[in-house]
């Protein structure tokens, strides 16, 4: 090295690397790459920030700056500001969340809320303990009683009507079998005997049940009418009830759709078909008008428990429909394979076909459910006083009368934040177990 | 030694009923059909029981009988001394005006919110997140309530287009956008116009004929005609000659205030404005995704393959990936047409007078024949789903990827 002599136009050492344009790289870069690629591009950017522009200037002063939270009508809360009246919404706070429900009552809706999550905990997460399923299994009649009231021994009456059943087909075969019954009308004979005897419960020994146990030992809760039910409770009890029951049965009328029984497949296709068919508001019609036609006569049915059933009608369809495109999803190879091993129909549908296809469906499940949970609100057109039916009586107030957007507003922003919740619960559920074909 | 013959058969044995598979389907379904028959015929009995106690039979005469009320937005000649069974099909009209209206603006809207979505500028894609986000997790009844409000508190009255500085309409004073709703010219047919009716139908024939016989055409020499130009010209020059040959039969009615309102034109009220807005927004979105679920579906490779082959970008969109998306989005798109014609039936919350406001509604309450009125609304509802289904399968029938 030291005798060479060095020569001019060789660099000696190595050229740092240049900064890149300043156009192209950093945030100007990004800018230049994403907003204003073109002309069309530049217009579109510009467009649309103005947009947001105006409409932040619109809303943000409204709704932050200019609102009022403090007083008696609309005429007071003009005379502080003109931005928002919110004032409307922290008076009826509490009638948009119970309804009517009577004030010194509303310790049971909120003790059946907090339950709800403890019922639905072991279902949303594996980690949970396993026995708490007991309780979910347990929670709708819990519920029911927590929200209307009466004697606790009416829900009693019906959980033991359901265990007769159960035990009815779970001890009787056996016995029947030992008294030289061939073995399979013997668990015929169960079966019979467990529906038979769980409907001789329910029509004639309940009541008489429930006032012996009441005479003994009354326990019950200040009963509240259905009328008096309202607000985003309304809403809770109905969209939750159709969820709960809408997944159940879907999958029955899906594995019924599927099945190579031709009667049991028309008559779920039929059905399937007929609610996807006609709109929500008919079968509120019918649950409303209708439905106590075809009950024996004198039955007095709640207006909310026919919606409820109507409602899970609905759901179930669409239900099958989504369940009926991850059972269609499953390469057949998964069919064959369980039918190889020698499971029958239902276990290798329980253990093999269903956990598979209703991963698949996950995201379609969790839609139906948004999109149940958006339709209870049309139980208004029936007279039932959801939020938005509990718009009409405020606005209706001579205090407040002429009061639209922040009413709208706060309702909006309220099935917004759960179904937006729920959309975005599908998707950390789809992330979470999406194992991959290895 | 041995003998090899058949088994004796064995005694049948009830059991097998059950756990024989030649036979437990018959016996499940034999079953299943008997519960099924036994509900029926309790709750039909009950049915007929519940109605003798009432007084009441099943009973469709009042469908000829007057109505008795008006139905403020009707196509066809109707007036309170109409038959309820007319009322009805007003309404039904109303049904399909509504939901053709909001599919075809839904589908504007939705396609273009879900191409803007895959957008690489930003601002625009997050844009049209946010608008689809919003709109999808908000009950569609909110919409249309919103939606009407507004038409009813920020557009101008009818008293602003009146006096000394008076508002002017649209389009050359032609359009009067209000809070009663939207004022728009009515054409007027006058002797003639039929001619120009039946000129226009044959241009369109003919202009479908060339089209195909361009293809042909160029399929035989490799010859590409301009096709779109072509058409257009078939399309637009005869129906302009026979419109003026005949003398100008075919003018427009504009709008014009007479005292406290508009008269003349066509009046498109309020709540079918606002309905038809929410139902074209809220569908929207969801056509939106879709839109955007089929061009994603479409795996990069199909299109610079057809790059590859020197296929100029937009005859690859037309010729290669939108046939491809096409078959992804079509099945889910007419499913949400038929969602929206099903939600139009909330026109009731707004007194729009659709199937279900007419015959769901006032023809119900009252001829008090709920059992009937309900009967009809559904199987009208049923017959256009089942309809509009039926078409949907034929169609993916025809696109469907032939696999061998």
């Amino acid at each position: 090295m030291a005798g060479e002599k060095s020569v001019a136009f060789v660099a000696e050492q190595q050229i740092p690397p240049s900064p890149p344009p300043v156009r192209t790289g950093g945030a100007l870069g990004w800018a230049r790459d994403n907003l204003f690629s073109g002309v069309f591009n530049s217009v579109a950017t510009l467009l649309s920030l103005a947009f947001v522009a105006y409409i932040l200037a619109m809303v943000v002063p409204w709704l932050f700056i200019d609102s009022v939270w403090n007083a008696s009508s609309l005429q007071g809360c003009r005379e502080v500001d003109d931005g928002a009246c919110l004032a409307v919404i922290n008076e009826r706070f509490l009638q948009f969340v119970f309804g009517f429900y009577p004030e010194e009552l509303r310790w049971r809706p909120i003790l059946a809320f907090v339950l709800l999550f403890v019922a639905i905990w072991p279902a949303l997460f594996s980690s949970a303990p396993r026995k708490l399923l007991i309780f979910s299994a347990l929670y709708p009649l819990l519920a029911y009683w927590l929200i209307w009231g009466g004697s606790l021994w009416g829900p009693v009456g019906a959980v033991v009507g359901i265990a007769i059943g159960w035990a009815c087909i779970r001890f009787l075969p056996p016995l029947l079998a030992r008294g030289r019954l061939d073995e399979g009308l013997a668990f015929l004979a169960a079966v019979g005997a467990g529906i038979l005897g769980a409907a001789l419960w329910w029509l004639f020994c309940v009541i008489a049940f429930e006032e012996a146990l009441s005479t003994v030992l009354a326990i019950s809760l200040e009963p509240v009418e259905s009328a008096r039910l309202g607000g985003f409770l309304l809403s809770t009890i109905i969209g939750v009830s159709g969820i709960a029951g809408s997944l159940p049965i879907g999958i029955v009328l899906a594995l019924g759709r599927q099945s190579n029984l031709i009667l049991i497949k028309g008559v779920c296709v039929g059905f399937i078909e007929f609610i996807r068919g006609v709109p929500l508001i008919t079968l509120l019609f019918v649950a409303w008008l209708l439905l106590s036609y075809f009950l024996p006569p004198g039955t007095e049915f709640d207006l909310i428990l026919r919606v409820v059933i109507m409602v899970t009608a609905f759901a179930s369809a669409y239900m099958a429909e989504v369940i009926r495109g991850g059972l269609a999803g499953l390469p057949r190879g998964q069919y064959e394979a369980a039918d190889s091993l020698g499971l029958d129909y239902w276990k290798s549908m329980r253990l093999i076909v269903l956990p598979q296809a209703l991963k698949i469906s996950i995201p379609g499940i969790v839609n139906t459910f948004i999109g149940l949970f958006k339709d209870t609100t049309l139980v208004i057109i029936i007279g039932l006083l959801d939020p938005v039916g509990l718009l009409q009586p405020i606005r209706a107030d001579q205090n407040w009368n002429g009061i639209v957007w922040e009413l709208y507003g706060f309702i909006a922003l309220f099935f917004f934040i759960f179904c937006f919740a729920m959309s975005r619960y599908s998707m950390y559920l789809e992330r979470n177990l999406d194992v991959g074909h290895r | 030694m041995s003998s090899s013959g058949q088994p004796p058969p064995e005694p049948f044995r009830v059991s097998q009923l059950l756990y024989d598979t030649r036979y437990r389907s018959y016996t499940i379904q034999i079953f299943a059909l008997a519960v099924l028959m036994l509900a029926f015929a309790w709750a039909i009995d009950n049915a007929v029981r519940n109605l003798e106690a009432l007084g009441k039979d099943i009973d469709f005469s009042f469908i000829f009988e007057t109505s008795a009320y008006d139905i403020n937005q009707h196509l066809l000649d109707y007036d309170s001394t109409s038959t309820h069974g007319r009322a009805a099909v007003i309404g039904i009209i109303n049904t399909i005006l509504i939901a053709v209206m909001g599919c075809i603006t839904a589908t504007v809207i939705g396609v273009l919110a879900g191409v803007l979505r895959l957008s690489r500028n930003w601002v625009v894609a997050r844009l049209m997140t946010v608008y689809i986000e919003t709109v999808r997790n908000i009950p569609v009844l909110i919409w249309i309530l919103f939606t009407v409000a507004i038409v009813n508190e920020v557009l101008p009255g009818v008293r602003s287009f009146r006096g000394e500085d008076a508002m002017t309409g649209l389009l050359f004073d032609s359009v009067f956008i209000t809070n009663r709703g939207f004022y728009i010219p009515a054409p007027v047919f006058e002797a003639g116009s039929a001619a120009v009716g039946v000129v226009l139908l044959l241009s369109m024939a003919a202009a479908w004929y060339f089209g195909r016989w361009a293809r042909a055409r160029q399929a035989a020499t490799g010859q590409i005609l301009p096709v779109f130009w072509g058409r257009l010209a078939i399309l637009v020059i005869p129906v302009l000659l026979a419109f003026f040959a005949a003398g100008s039969p075919i003018s427009l009615e504009i709008p014009a205030l007479k005292g406290f309102n508009f008269k003349g034109g066509i009046y498109m009220r309020d709540s079918l404005i606002g309905l038809w807005l929410a139902l074209s927004v809220y569908t929207g979105a969801f056509i939106a995704e879709i839109v955007r679920a089929g061009i994603l579906a479409i795996s990069k490779g199909q299109t610079e393959a057809a790059y590859a082959l020197g296929i100029r970008p937009g005859r690859t969109m037309s010729l290669v990936v939108l046939p491809q998306a096409l078959r992804v989005i079509v099945p889910p798109l007419i499913s949400q047409f038929l969602n929206l014609t099903k939600n139009s039936s909330l026109a009731i919350a707004v007194g729009y007078m659709d199937a279900t406001g007419t015959l769901g509604g006032i023809t119900l309450n009252q001829t008090g024949r709920e059992m009937e009125c309900i009967l009809l609304l559904m199987a009208f509802y049923l017959a256009a789903s089942l309809t509009i289904s039926g078409a949907m399968n034929a169609y993916n029938r025809s696109v469907r990827l032939k696999e061998r």
